[in-house]
């Protein structure tokens, strides 16, 4: 039996505090404690991305973080991309374009996928590809998921220019 | 198992006024306005919306009040008997419940074996022996998930190893005997033929040319990024099992639940939720799914089991795995006239396919393929090791990869040999299109082709001239390019029902549709969708048919206490079948519509006429009622005499099988110093029949090419020699990411299908079985100069190295 232990984790912006086992995976404590059942598991080996959250606005794989891990940060899962009604512009990209066919690996992919723009605003396609090789997708082929967070991309650097205008 | 007839002639007469050529387009049909987006307009999926919020429900976001875990111990050994098993350890741990053996399974009532879609057994949980390594061997079911991942390590299994028999060469010498539960101690399973055996051998005694090659399509596995598993939920009051599973086929599912546990069919409820991705894997039962039930039927409660990926890659049921051992004659001037095979298929320790009951090697004769030839012999022998049982798709359609692989390389070698043109030489073997329907030599109706159609467009988008130009210029330098080529012929939409069944269910599939008072629909199906977007296309069926907007359509699969029973999605058979299905309904609505819409109008039925969306008058439309005008009438006005309501119900039964085709090409260049291989370019043009929405056809092909390119270049399951499974995490089992595929150049042409109601016929799985062997084929093309004829896949860097070492080029 592993200890107990309190964390505090701000969750797509809200706070919540819990007690989980030392070692809880931090996609477990996600999924199973917290309901948020968006962000999946492929691999738990750290292979597929499906797990993909962002601790602190990195991306990381969430079945290779210790729920312990994220005490005192921010996590942000695929439910907090949209603003209410308002789709992210990945999320839009992605119905556009037909970025997604089964939908298992698309959470961990969108969150993949904004990382790499918020380093990177204008990738190259093969920046895309690279930016995403952590993530797999068995359904897609990938040529639309790169179209997709072209798409966004674009859209994206677009709101950018009028936000400066 | 039953040897079969040999000839399968007159398996596929032609349907009454089907026998017609088709003529080929371009052109992507559409009859209705943006608005009704019936077929071939490029609609959004409708389905998308709660995945992009992460709002997917898959069995493992399916929770229950008290819900339990279970977990699983497998051996370590790939044939071992078992002396004990000591539980004792594990039950002592605080949360453990139960730990579940094949002695329980035994004594509830003989459910520790169970039956194989092929109508073998397969072990649930052992009670003497294990036969593959990660056999499941028993379970515990615990409180929680950690509780119970932890207490399979305590659970005491003694084993006594036994050798094991990976190759199955060897196990054709019965030296060491898998399945010693059967009276005939024998690791021989089944032997099957196809095509004229004397024929096919005068052919080969008049040819001038004669090619042979031996080809091994190893083990491969579908690895979709969800693995399998269920929640079982037993409610003891009211006796009844709901089953949330991920499943292809929920409904058969059931019946073979209800006869192997004896629970009332109606008393089984299995629900496919959200599926994220299958390919064939989600077809089999595995132990891991009867061994939940009925852990939730012992503690009547909610019983949870997730595979994890190293068991998902260990122990469930694997594609591929056929030794192949071919012969292509050809006459003086170069034309294909003959082709003998010899297969071994390599089942593991049971046949667990999940082929039609009379096609044990599945659609594998077939593999005459795109071209016109006099005659052909195919033999299949399958055999048992100690390995996984299996024998399922991998994206494929009963074995149709395995044959177009085979006769694609063989047609490559024999145009090399022959020193002809890969294309040219293809060209002048197609079977032409005035001569469909065609009858093959093993017995398959073809519906409708137009192999250089494809093959022309395919040749002018990638500029095929000049890069055979290219080609000649680098060689001269010594850089190593190869240009491969593959024009397949698939056999998709099992089936019709007087050859195809499963465990004896006919392979027909089923829809049935309601519309509301206000016109908005319902649809449920018999099938279930794995990401193939069932909830658009089907809509834009019934859009097509009705004129009933798509977006005003409902799509429901997955449920067997509301869908109507069908056999589920898997080998491209759900728009041959149940889209078929859901036109028909549609058509069967579309007539009681007509009726109520003469009733409304005042005028006879024939007085109608059908356009888009409504029945109008002839020669004046302004008079007319709508789809949704005549969806309220049903409800509140309609004729008396005449039952109220608009719904009907369709059991499609197809005529024949749909024969999709296309022709792909790929460029590769070859590293000469590290034996690498990359794909520089490929083309791939698809004709699959008149196309439901363009959006969701070049995805499902998107995908299905890189589900090619895997086991081309990346993907195999490796045992070494003790049956250890060497390539059980994603670290070892190389599924290819956004870097290794190839941005990939797809087209179409369009061939209807002359009897599908649609003129559709399927292409989900297309691209997976044309793939391979044009990239294996620009591989050998790339280096035949150099004396190599054939490379085994998957095509790796150290392979190719070995080849140029071997030939001097590189060191
Ligand atoms: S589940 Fe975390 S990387 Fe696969
Ligand atoms: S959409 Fe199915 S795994 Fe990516």
């Amino acid at each position: 039996m592993s200890s107990r232990h309190g964390i505090t984790v701000t969750v797509n912006g809200a706070q919540v505090t819990r007690e989980v086992d030392a070692r809880t995976l931090l996609v477990h404590f996600l999924r199973e404690d917290l309901s948020l059942t968006g962000t999946h598991i492929g691999c738990d080996t750290t292979s597929c991305g499906a797990c993909t959250v962002h601790l602190d606005g990195v991306a990381v794989k969430s079945c290779t973080v210790f729920a312990v891990q994220a005490d005192g940060a921010n996590v942000d899962t695929v439910e907090g991309l949209a603003d209410g009604a308002t789709l992210h512009p990945l999320q839009e990209g992605f119905w556009e374009k037909h970025g997604l066919q089964c939908g298992y690996c698309t959470p961990g992919m969108l969150m993949a996928a904004k990382e790499l723009l918020a380093r990177n605003p204008d990738p190259t396609e093969e920046e895309i590809r690279f930016g995403i090789s952590g993530n797999l997708c068995r359904c897609t082929g990938y040529n639309k998921i790169v179209e997709a967070i072209q798409y966004a991309a674009q859209k994206l650097r677009e709101a950018g220019e009028e936000a400066h205008a | 198992m039953s040897h079969l007839e040999s000839s399968v002639q007159s398996l596929h007469p032609a349907p009454e006024g089907a026998s017609k050529q088709m003529e080929t387009t371009d052109q992507i049909r559409i009859t209705t306005p943006e608005k009704v987006c019936g077929m071939g307009h490029r609609m959004k999926r409708k389905e998308d919306p709660r995945f992009i919020r992460g709002q997917g429900h898959y069995v493992d976001d399916v929770k229950l009040p008290g819900m339990l875990y279970m977990d699983i111990v497998r051996s370590p050994y790939a044939h071992a008997k078992i002396l004990n098993i000591d539980a004792s350890e594990a039950l002592a741990t605080p949360g453990v419940l139960a730990v579940i053996t094949g002695k329980d399974l035994k004594d509830a009532g003989n459910l520790h074996w169970m039956p194989t879609l092929m109508s073998d057994t397969q072990m649930v949980l052992p009670i003497d022996k294990v036969v593959y390594f990660a056999q499941e061997v028993c379970a515990v079911v615990a409180t929680e998930r950690y509780i119970a991942a932890d207490a399979i390590e305590k659970v005491n299994v003694e084993y006594e190893p036994l050798p094991a028999v990976v190759d199955p060469f060897e196990a054709l010498k019965d030296e060491v005997i898998v399945r010693d539960d059967k009276e005939k101690k024998t690791n021989h399973v089944w032997h099957w033929e196809a095509g004229d055996k004397e024929a096919t051998d005068k052919v080969f005694g008049e040819a001038a040319t004669v090619v042979k090659q031996s080809m091994h399509l190893p083990r491969i596995h579908v690895a979709s990024i969800e693995t399998c598993g269920m929640v079982a939920n037993y409610d003891p009051t009211m006796g009844k099992m709901q089953l949330y599973m991920t499943t292809q086929a929920p409904h058969a599912i059931r019946t073979v639940f209800a006869l192997v546990s004896g629970l009332p069919e109606h008393k089984i409820q299995v629900i496919s939720p959200d599926i994220g991705g299958g390919f064939g894997g989600k077809v089999p039962v595995y132990p891991g799914y009867v061994v939940c039930a009925v852990a939730s039927l012992v503690t009547g409660k909610p019983v949870k089991w997730i595979e994890d990926r190293s068991e998902n890659l260990q122990a469930d049921s694997f594609a591929r795995d056929y030794h192949i051992t071919a012969e292509m004659a050809a006459d003086a001037k170069g034309k294909i006239t003959g082709l003998r095979v010899k297969t071994l298929a390599d089942n593991g320790a049971a046949d667990a396919a999940a082929n039609p009951s009379k096609f044990p090697a599945g659609m594998y004769s077939i593999c005459t393929g795109s071209y016109d030839m006099k005659a052909a012999h195919v033999e299949v022998d399958g055999v048992y090791t100690t390995k996984p049982p299996g024998g399922v798709a991998y994206r494929c359609s009963f074995r149709v990869t395995e044959a177009v692989h085979m006769v694609e390389r063989m047609t490559d070698i024999l145009a090399h040999e022959l020193g002809e043109d890969p294309a040219d030489f293809r060209v002048k073997n197609f079977i032409k299109p005035e001569q469909f329907p065609y009858k093959s030599p093993t017995g398959w109706e073809y519906d409708s082709g137009n192999y250089d159609a494809a093959l022309a467009k395919a040749m002018d988008i990638i500029g095929y001239r000049e890069l055979r130009k290219e080609q000649a210029e680098k060689r001269a330098r010594g850089e190593l390019m190869g240009i491969g080529i593959c024009s397949f012929t698939e056999v998709v939409g099992a089936g019709p029902s007087r050859d195809f069944d499963i465990l004896g269910i006919k392979m027909f599939d089923s829809a049935e549709i309601r519309i509301h008072p206000t016109g908005k629909a319902i649809a449920r199906f018999g099938t279930k969708s794995q990401g193939q977007g069932h909830e658009t296309t089907y809509a834009q069926i019934i859009a097509e048919e009705l004129g009933i907007p798509a977006a005003d359509v409902e799509i429901e699969e997955g449920d067997t206490d509301t869908a109507p029973y069908g056999l589920g999605t898997y080998a491209s058979r759900s728009t041959p079948t149940a889209g078929a299905a859901g036109a028909m309904a549609a058509r069967k609505i579309k007539a009681k519509a007509r009726k109520i819409a003469a009733h409304l109008l005042e005028v006879g039925e024939d007085d109608l006429e059908w356009s888009v969306d409504r029945w109008q008058v002839k020669g004046s439309p302004d008079q007319h009622k709508t789809i949704q005008d005549i969806a309220f009438a049903a409800y509140t006005n309609h004729p008396q005499g005449m039952e109220a309501g608009l719904e009907a119900t369709d059991y499609y039964d197809p005529p024949n099988l749909t024969f999709p085709f296309g022709s792909y090409i790929a460029v590769v260049d070859v590293d000469s110093g590290t034996g690498e291989v990359k794909v520089r370019r490929f083309v791939a043009v698809d004709d699959c029949g008149n196309i439901i929405n363009p959006l969701v056809v070049e995805g499902q092909i998107h995908g299905g090419l890189t589900q090619g390119l895997a086991p081309a270049l990346f993907e195999e399951i490796v045992y070494d020699e003790n049956g250890q499974n060497l390539t059980g995490t994603f670290a070892d089992y190389l599924v290819p990411t956004a870097v290794e595929s190839p941005k990939w150049e797809t087209a179409h042409t369009i061939t209807p299908s002359p009897h599908h109601p649609l003129g559709a016929k399927g292409v989900g799985e297309s691209p997976t079985v044309g793939a391979p062997p044009a990239i294996a084929n620009a591989v050998v093309d790339a280096l035949w100069h150099l004396g190599v004829r054939h490379v085994d896949i998957p095509i790796t860097p150290q392979k190719i190295w070995k080849l140029l070492r071997d030939a001097g080029v590189s060191d």
